[in-house]
């Protein structure tokens, strides 16, 4: 339509409460084993076109992850996030879109919502790297797995750390 | 609100701007933010609120008038849901300071103007009635907006202009009526007779070609689907009727008639409506979408009248609070549910109407489907006790009617419920649903329960599905989503390649290269042919067959795993499917080896076109090929092709705009030599220079030739495939004396119409051609009436 670009041109500008998009934002993360300054990771997060998909169970698949984050635009890719010792799906992965629109719209929509009966948490990625796609607890799985106290049926029974209990 | 970033290197001077507290963006956010909060929850009263704001805009207007006048100007635009609160506010600041409000008025007027300038017309509707209300808060003479309204309805008789150009005009004029039209008719009776009739002889003459195709069901009953201006043109007559008593809007400024009533009034200039031109691009025509009456909720408040002007501003107000809010999902639900008049209309009932009528517009939703879907569940989320049951309501009334529903209403309906469905464990009482069971699969209400569940398969996987329905459902349930390889049996050794699948089989898993997989398949025969060209790769469908089929099977654990074959083996593709017939039985095999998991069967075509391996043409041929007519009327199909079509817009689009880019480059580099103002001005080093760029712009000249030539080939492919199905259907109906309405006839005709609106931009291109070549005076009526409608739209 018309409206869209023209919104500036009309008597200089929007309002603030309008240009407020808090699900799009940066949240507070930042990837500890990124190489570079915090600038550069910023930098990147800000213009990237890929997510960080969390929470996922153990049983989600890729083919699921496709359907769900298809709705807020075509996906480039899909990379599941795997335990590096098992090389099986250990509950994240990464959904990479050719713009960055649609993955502003997977924020905004899709995160905070259900796939495979469980809230999943998006945030921004500053892309994908060989070896991102593993976990980083000392187990092999995601870090939250190792020091978890509860019993998550979908993420392998209860945390490691009670496990060897 | 500027975000504060911690500090960074980048940021050295961030400390400086903490100390000092007057920096003057720090105002303007003060002003804006004091202005855009007006009139929300608050302890105090509206009243007062808006009076203590008043003050203190006053006292800031000899510092800050021009960015008060900017800041009032944008609210007054894009926040119309406010629309009161903020004409009480203007209307006590002129009665502060005249000049003040003239000033405001004049900058409205030029507001308007550029708006209109600039195709913006959904906005200039809200400045329009902004003006309008200022009347009543006594900043604007009543005759003036009068002698503004008799402009507008004097556009509908210019001649030889689009029909939408007048419309406008029109809405503009009677929707600012709920709010004004009382003082209005007290102050000029006369002259708004005399509108109102030449409205409803406008009305009257105007032609609705373009409805049907913009309903979102076909019948009338049990609430008529209306054209907006005949349904805003019913409600004004009856606010007429009823002495132009309006009871709904919320009126700040009736508390300060005393204040306002000594305040004097501007004139509004004389406003003469910009001209049509060649870019002038109006608002398409509407449909309203009424799903609800009084009826639907018995217990509650009475849900006002589909001709009652309350019902119209409360539409309008929830849309614009939509507008608003839609990217914060939590904020718009809560706007939505704190809407004035909660307890004297069903606010929830509102709510999901005026949703479902964004989710189900056409030609398409306002904003993102996903939305939509989201902010239901946030509804949900706050009103757990009251609004899921109108969702279920309404889904129950939605799925009722369905025999009548537009096949394009349907996708999204399909789509929205089986996700909102993954949000709530697929909990639903299907049983409720059983008359659907012993229905012909073909008949809507079947085909949409399979359709729904084959999605929510998709959401989660096979065995779910199956444990969520009733056993009698099992007819409806989705195919196990496996891999169909025609090699994989011994009992199959009989089948010619069945040799070769075998050596293709052990190749690949030996990690084969592309070579040696060429080398394997140049003893698979032809069985076109009887001799093999010297080449050997002429179209063969033996060897796409056993190439494709094995490589699929073997790649078959997951999406993954078939793009790496694909990539893998991209070489072989391309080589295979070089011709036209080579591409089709690539796609051929895909459906054959996939029939049961149509989502793979969809990554695979898009992963296909976007390493073209097929190209978009390819895929339609494939879709209306007689192979794909038992499938021709499921979801899936229409999704591919929807996709298939965005992707080629999108390619024309992107060299385009590369286009653009390198010619901009061109001009930059032109503009840098001339301003260098070199005396010795050597032609033969500048075209040098140049040279590259010019040659990559021509280059690029051509890219887009092709690719538009392409785009447009694509579309009359796809035109030309559907009239041929459709006059076959025709022809076989009418020599066998059967009713041409049957259930696939209305979902292709629906289809077709599909496609016209949800590329109607593109389309408007291929006018002449699509008139002169396909859309013929020969064609039977019924095809050509949709054409017609589509034509009807921009008209």
């Amino acid at each position: 339509s018309a409206a869209g670009g023209g919104a500036a041109m009309c008597s200089g500008g929007t309002l603030s409460i309008l240009r407020s998009d808090s699900y799009a934002e940066l949240s507070q993360y930042r990837d500890q084993h990124f190489r570079g300054t915090r600038y550069d990771q910023e930098r990147l997060l800000r213009k990237s076109c890929t997510l960080y998909v969390g929470n996922l169970s153990f049983y989600t698949t890729e083919e699921q992850i496709h359907e769900l984050f298809s709705k807020s635009g075509d996906i480039k890719k899909v990379i599941m996030g795997l335990d590096k010792v098992k090389k099986t799906a250990c509950g994240f992965c990464f959904v990479e879109y050719y713009t960055r629109g649609d993955a502003e719209n997977a924020m905004r929509f899709i995160n905070g919502t259900r796939l495979d009966d469980r809230i999943i948490r998006t945030d921004w990625d500053a892309g994908f790297k060989e070896g991102r796609q593993y976990g980083r607890g000392r187990s092999g799985g995601q870090v939250r797995d190792e020091y978890r106290q509860d019993y998550d049926a979908g993420r392998g029974g209860y945390g490691k750390i009670v496990q060897c209990q | 609100m500027s975000r504060r970033r911690h500090s960074d290197d980048s940021d050295a001077g961030q400390p400086h701007k903490r100390r000092r507290t007057s920096e003057p963006s720090e105002i303007e956010e003060r002003l804006e933010s004091l202005i855009c909060r007006v009139g929300e929850k608050s302890n105090s009263s509206l009243e007062s609120n808006l009076e203590g704001l008043a003050g203190v805009l006053e006292a800031d207007l000899p510092n800050y008038k021009s960015k008060i006048l900017r800041i009032l100007c944008t609210v007054a635009r894009l926040l119309p849901e406010k629309l009161t609160v903020y004409t009480t506010l203007v209307g006590l600041l002129n009665a502060r300071n005249y000049n003040f409000g003239g000033e405001f008025v004049e900058a409205m007027i030029r507001q308007l103007k550029e708006c209109l300038k600039v195709n913006m017309y959904n906005e200039a509707v809200h400045l329009v009635r902004f003006l309008s209300d200022l009347v009543n808060c006594h900043v604007i003479a009543a005759p003036s907006m009068v002698a503004m309204f008799e402009n507008f309805v004097s556009v509908t008789q210019e001649e030889d202009v689009p029909q939408v150009r007048c419309d406008w005009y029109m809405f503009a004029f009677l929707s600012s009526l709920p709010w004004v039209g009382k003082e209005l008719y007290e102050k000029k009776d006369a002259e708004m007779d005399r509108l109102l009739s030449q409205t409803e002889s406008y009305l009257k003459r105007r032609q609705k070609i373009h409805v049907p195709m913009l309903q979102v069901w076909t019948a009338d009953k049990p609430h008529p689907q209306e054209e907006y201006l005949d349904c805003l043109w019913s409600q004004i007559q009856k606010l007429k009727k009823d002495r132009w008593q309006e009871r709904h809007i919320l009126r700040p400024y009736l508390a300060f008639d005393s204040i306002l009533c000594e305040a004097l009034q501007h004139n509004l200039p004389p406003f003469t409506p910009p001209p049509h031109t060649e870019d002038s691009v109006y608002p398409m025509p509407r449909v309203i979408f009424r799903m609800f009456d009084y009826t639907d909720d018995p217990e509650g408040p009475v849900m006002p009248g589909s001709h009652s002007v309350e019902r119209f501003v409360i539409e309008e107000n929830l849309h614009c609070i939509i507008k608003s809010h839609w990217k914060e999902r939590k904020t718009c639900a809560a706007q939505l549910l704190s809407y004035p008049g909660n307890n004297k209309i069903p606010l929830n009932y509102h709510i999901v109407e005026v949703i479902f009528a964004e989710l189900f517009q056409l030609p398409s939703p306002p904003h993102i489907e996903v939305m939509y879907t989201t902010l239901l569940i946030e509804l949900c989320k706050l009103q757990p006790g009251s609004l899921p049951q109108v969702l279920a309501q309404a889904t129950e009334m939605l799925y009722m009617r369905l025999d009548t529903m537009n096949t394009t209403c349907v996708d999204r309906f399909i789509n929205w419920f089986s996700h909102h469905l993954s949000n709530f464990q697929f909990r639903w009482s299907w049983e409720d649903w059983s008359d659907c069971l012993t229905q012909d699969l073909e008949k809507p209400k079947p085909k949409f329960v399979r359709e729904v569940l084959e999605k929510c398969m998709r959401l989660s996987y096979h065995q779910r599905i199956i444990d969520i329905v009733p056993a009698s459902f099992s007819v409806l349930s989705p195919a196990n989503p496996v891999c169909i390889y025609k090699y994989g049996d011994e009992s199959n050794r009989s089948l010619p390649g069945y040799t070769v699948a075998l050596c293709l089989t052990i190749a690949i898993k030996n990690k084969a290269s592309n070579d040696e997989i060429f080398n394997i398949l140049k003893d698979v025969p032809n069985p076109n042919q009887d001799d093999d060209d010297d080449e050997g790769f002429t179209f063969n469908p033996l060897k796409i067959e056993v190439f494709v089929q094995t490589l699929l099977h073997l790649a078959a654990k997951s999406f993954s795993h078939s793009f790496s074959a694909l990539a893998k083996f991209h070489e072989v593709f391309k080589t295979l499917a070089e011709s036209d017939e080579g591409k089709l039985h690539v796609l051929r095999v895909v459906y054959e080896v996939w029939k049961n998991h149509p989502q793979m069967i969809a990554v695979l075509v898009d992963k296909m076109i976007r390493t073209q391996i097929v190209d978009c043409a390819a895929v339609a041929n494939w879709i209306f090929s007689s192979e794909l007519a038992h499938d021709f009327t499921r979801f899936y199909i229409w999704e591919i092709l929807h996709s298939t079509i965005r992707k080629m817009n999108k390619h024309v689009l992107k060299i385009h705009k590369e286009l653009e880019e390198t010619k901009a480059r061109l001009a930059r580099q032109h503009k840098r030599r001339d301003s260098d103002d070199d005396d010795d001005d050597d032609d033969r080093s500048s075209d040098r220079e140049d040279g590259p760029l010019e040659e990559q712009i021509e280059r690029l000249q051509e890219k887009v030739e092709s690719a538009q030539s392409e785009q447009k080939n694509l579309f009359l492919v796809i035109f030309q495939r559907f009239i041929m199905l459709l006059t076959e259907h025709l022809v076989r109906c009418e020599t066998g004396g059967i009713d041409v309405f049957t259930p696939w006839y209305k979902s292709c005709i629906e289809r077709l119409q599909q496609i016209f609106l949800q590329h109607h931009q593109i389309i408007q291109q291929y006018m002449v051609t699509l008139e002169n070549l396909l859309f013929t005076a020969e064609l039977d009526h019924h095809i050509l009436a949709v054409f017609q409608q589509f034509c009807a739209l921009q008209a």
